[in-house]
C-alpha cells in the first residue's frame, strides 16, 4: 500500500466518522434532491436529518433493483444533467436497464475505489496492465481503465475477444496485470495451452483483477497454476457505481469494504433485519459520496457476511466474504438461512460424490426435514462394506458445521436426480403437499 | 481371484427386477446374487460372466456399478466346511470383509470372500491352497 496508505489503514474511529458523514449527507442529498427518495422517506417515517449514529440508517427503507427500474432512465440521478459526465446502464436480464451516472467528483471516487486493487497487489507505474474486460455501457470496462490509471500503470485497453491476438499481446508486451472475468482468464490460459504455448512460462503476470463473476477456490488455484500469478477478487454492481465496492488483498481472505465511501449491512433476506458479523445474508448497500447516482440502502440481492476481526494485511477496512449467490435461490430450512451455493461448497471438499444434488423438503410432524440426494462418483468403491453409510456420515457432519442445520444426506442412483436440460433440479419442496 | 459385479441399487419397489431385466436384455448369465441392503438402498452382489461388461452395459444404463475382484473357493459340503476355511484366515489374521455362499451342488460348495487388499489376499490364496482347499479362478465357474 502506498498511494492510498492513508486511507487503507486508517484508525477505525476515523472510518466511522467519515462514514457517519457520509450517511449524513448522502441521506440529505436523497431526500432533498430526489423525489422517489422524499417520498419513500416520508412514506417510512424517516427523518434524514435525524441522523445521529450509523445505526440509525437501519430506520431507512430499503431500495430494491425494481424502484431503480421503474425510474428509468434518470428519476434517480440526484444533479443536473450538465454535471454528469459519464452513464452506464446495466441490461438486466428482464429487459430493463438502470442507469448508474457519474459526476466528475464520482469518477474520480470510482477510479480510487477500483485502484486500490493495485494498492493491495503491490502493483503501480513499473506495471503493463491489459483490461480485457469488455469496454461499453457495463462497468467493468472503463472501470478497470481509470481505476489502472489511477495506478500509474500503462494500460493497453484490449477489451474482450480475439483471444489470439490477447494471447500474442500478453506475451509480446509484457502485460503484467490481468484484467478480466474469471472464466475469460481461464479460456486465455486453455487456449494458450491448446497453441502450444504455456502461459505460466511465456506471460508476464504478476496478478489477475478478476471480478464480475463468482468463482470458486478451486477455479481460482487452476487460474493461479496455469497463468502463475496472483487471483484477486473485486466486487461491485452497476447500481452502486460499478467494481471497487469492495477489493481483496493478497491474503484472499475476504475483500476489503471501500468503507469511506460505501456503508454495508447484511440482512436476513426474508425478514430485513440487520444480522451480526459473521452471518450470511443479503448485502445492502449505502453509498457515501456519490453525488449522480446516490443510493441508501439498496438491496444487492447478492449473499456473503461481514468477516469479524482484522486483516493480516493492515488495512483497517473491513472485509465481505467472497459471494455466495443470489438471494433467489435462497431455502428456509425449520427457520435457519441456507442458500444452494454454501451446500455446493461441502460438496466440492467430496471427490467421492459428483456435482449433481438434490434437495427434498417434506414436512414430518411439522418439522422441515431436508435431503441430500447425492451420487457416487464412478470409482467410489460402493463395494467396501460400510463405504456408504461412512461417506453419508462425513457429509451430513459437514454441512451441519457449514450451515448450522442438520440435513440428511442419501445417496441415490446416478439417474434418480432429475436432470432438465443437462440442468440438475436442485431443489424439490414437497412441504405443504404432505402435511398431517 | 474372480471378477464380480457390484451394483448400487435404491431400495424402491422394481429396482431389483429392473436390474436383472437389464442385465438379460445385456445376455449376461448370472451365477450367483447376493444383496446387502438397509432400508434406503441396498448393494448387489453378482458372479456372472464378463462382469466388465455387465459393469459397462449398466454405466450407459444410468447405474453405479463396479468390477471387484474376490475370491472362490471350493469347500466340502459337510458341516464345518466354511469354518475350516474360515479358521485358516483367522489363523494368518488376514479380516475378511464378507462372504457368501455360491454354490452347494453336489458334495462341494463354493464360498466367496472378500479380502480388501490384495496383498493378502493373494497371501491367503497360497496358505488356502497349502491347506488343501482349491481356490478358483474365472475359467473354472
Ligand atoms: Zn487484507
Amino acid at each position: 500500500m502506498s498511494r492510498q496508505a492513508d486511507v487503507l489503514t486508517m484508525p477505525r474511529e476515523k472510518i466511522e466518522q467519515v462514514q457517519l458523514e457520509g450517511l449524513r449527507k448522502t441521506a440529505v442529498h436523497c431526500y432533498e434532491d430526489i423525489p422517489f427518495y422524499h417520498k419513500s422517506f416520508d412514506e417510512a417515517g424517516f427523518d434524514p436529518y435525524s441522523i445521529k449514529s450509523l445505526d440509525d440508517v437501519r430506520r431507512a427503507p430499503f431500495v430494491t433493483k425494481q424502484d431503480l427500474r421503474d425510474n428509468y432512465p434518470y428519476g434517480l440521478v440526484g444533479v443536473d444533467r450538465k454535471d454528469v459526465r459519464e452513464v452506464h446502464m446495466s441490461s438486466g436480464t428482464t429487459g430493463v436497464a438502470t442507469v448508474a451516472a457519474y459526476t466528475e467528483h464520482d469518477l474520480k471516487a470510482w477510479s480510487e475505489c477500483f485502484e486500490r486493487a493495485f494498492e493491495f497487489a503491490g502493483a503501480g507505474p513499473e506495471d503493463v496492465c491489459q483490461i480485457c474486460y469488455g469496454y461499453g455501457l457495463f462497468t467493468g470496462g472503463l472501470g478497470a481503465h481509470y481505476g489502472s490509471l489511477q495506478s500509474g500503470a500503462t494500460v493497453i485497453p484490449i477489451s474482450a475477444g480475439n483471444t489470439e491476438r490477447q494471447i500474442r499481446v500478453l506475451r509480446e508486451m509484457g502485460s503484467t496485470v490481468l484484467e478480466c472475468t474469471p472464466s475469460y482468464a481461464m479460456h486465455i490460459a486453455d487456449t494458450a495451452l491448446a497453441m502450444g504455448v504455456d502461459p505460466a512460462k511465456e506471460f508476464h503476470l504478476k496478478v489477475g483483477i478478476h471480478g464480475a463473476e463468482a468463482f470458486s477456490d478451486n477455479f481460482r488455484r487452476e487460474l493461479e497454476r496455469k497463468l502463475n500469478y496472483k487471483v484477486l477478487d473485486i466486487y461491485g454492481l452497476t447500481q452502486t457505481g460499478g467494481p471497487g465496492l469492495a477489493v481483496e488483498c493478497l491474503e484472499q481472505n475476504g475483500l476489503h469494504i471501500a468503507e469511506d465511501h460505501f456503508l454495508c449491512e447484511v440482512i436476513d433476506p426474508a425478514t430485513g433485519e440487520v444480522l451480526p458479523d459473521g452471518e450470511w445474508g443479503e448485502l445492502v448497500v449505502t453509498t457515501l459520496d456519490r453525488q449522480a447516482s446516490p443510493v441508501v440502502r439498496y438491496r444487492t440481492r447478492d449473499i456473503t457476511r461481514i468477516l469479524p476481526g482484522e486483516c493480516a494485511c493492515g488495512c483497517t477496512h473491513r472485509r465481505i466474504d467472497r459471494l455466495q449467490g443470489r438471494t433467489d435461490d435462497m431455502l428456509i430450512i425449520r427457520g435457519v438461512n441456507v442458500f444452494p451455493s454454501q451446500i455446493e461448497n461441502v460438496m466440492k471438499t467430496f471427490d467421492e460424490v459428483s456435482s449433481w444434488y438434490q434437495i427434498e423438503l417434506t414436512t414430518k410432524n411439522y418439522l422441515d426435514v431436508a435431503t441430500l440426494k447425492v451420487e457416487a462418483n464412478p470409482d467410489f468403491d460402493i463395494d467396501s462394506t460400510g463405504a456408504i453409510e461412512e461417506l453419508q456420515r462425513r457429509i451430513q457432519a459437514a454441512l451441519k458445521t457449514a450451515l448450522s442445520v442438520g440435513i440428511r444426506v442419501r445417496l441415490v442412483e446416478p439417474m434418480s436426480i432429475q436432470r432438465s436440460e443437462g440442468k440438475a433440479k436442485r431443489i424439490v419442496d414437497l412441504r405443504g403437499e404432505n402435511l398431517k | 481371484m474372480i471378477d464380480q459385479l457390484t451394483v448400487f441399487l435404491e431400495n424402491s419397489e422394481g429396482r431389483l427386477a429392473k436390474l436383472c431385466r437389464a442385465l438379460a436384455d445385456a445376455d449376461i448369465n448370472m451365477k450367483a446374487l447376493t444383496i446387502a441392503d438397509t432400508t434406503e438402498y441396498g448393494v448387489v452382489r453378482i458372479i456372472c460372466d464378463d462382469a466388465e461388461r455387465a459393469r459397462d452395459y449398466l454405466d450407459q444404463k444410468g447405474y453405479r456399478a463396479m468390477v471387484t475382484k474376490v475370491t472362490a473357493i471350493e469347500v466340502p459340503n459337510r458341516p464345518g466346511g466354511l469354518a475350516d476355511l474360515l479358521g485358516v484366515l483367522d489363523d494368518l489374521d488376514i479380516p475378511v470383509e464378507y462372504g457368501y455362499c455360491f454354490s452347494t451342488a453336489g458334495d462341494r460348495a463354493v464360498d466367496i470372500l472378500k479380502i480388501r487388499i490384495a496383498s493378502e489376499a493373494s497371501k491367503a490364496v497360497f496358505k488356502l491352497e497349502e491347506s488343501g482347499f482349491r481356490v478358483l479362478t474365472q475359467k473354472d465357474l
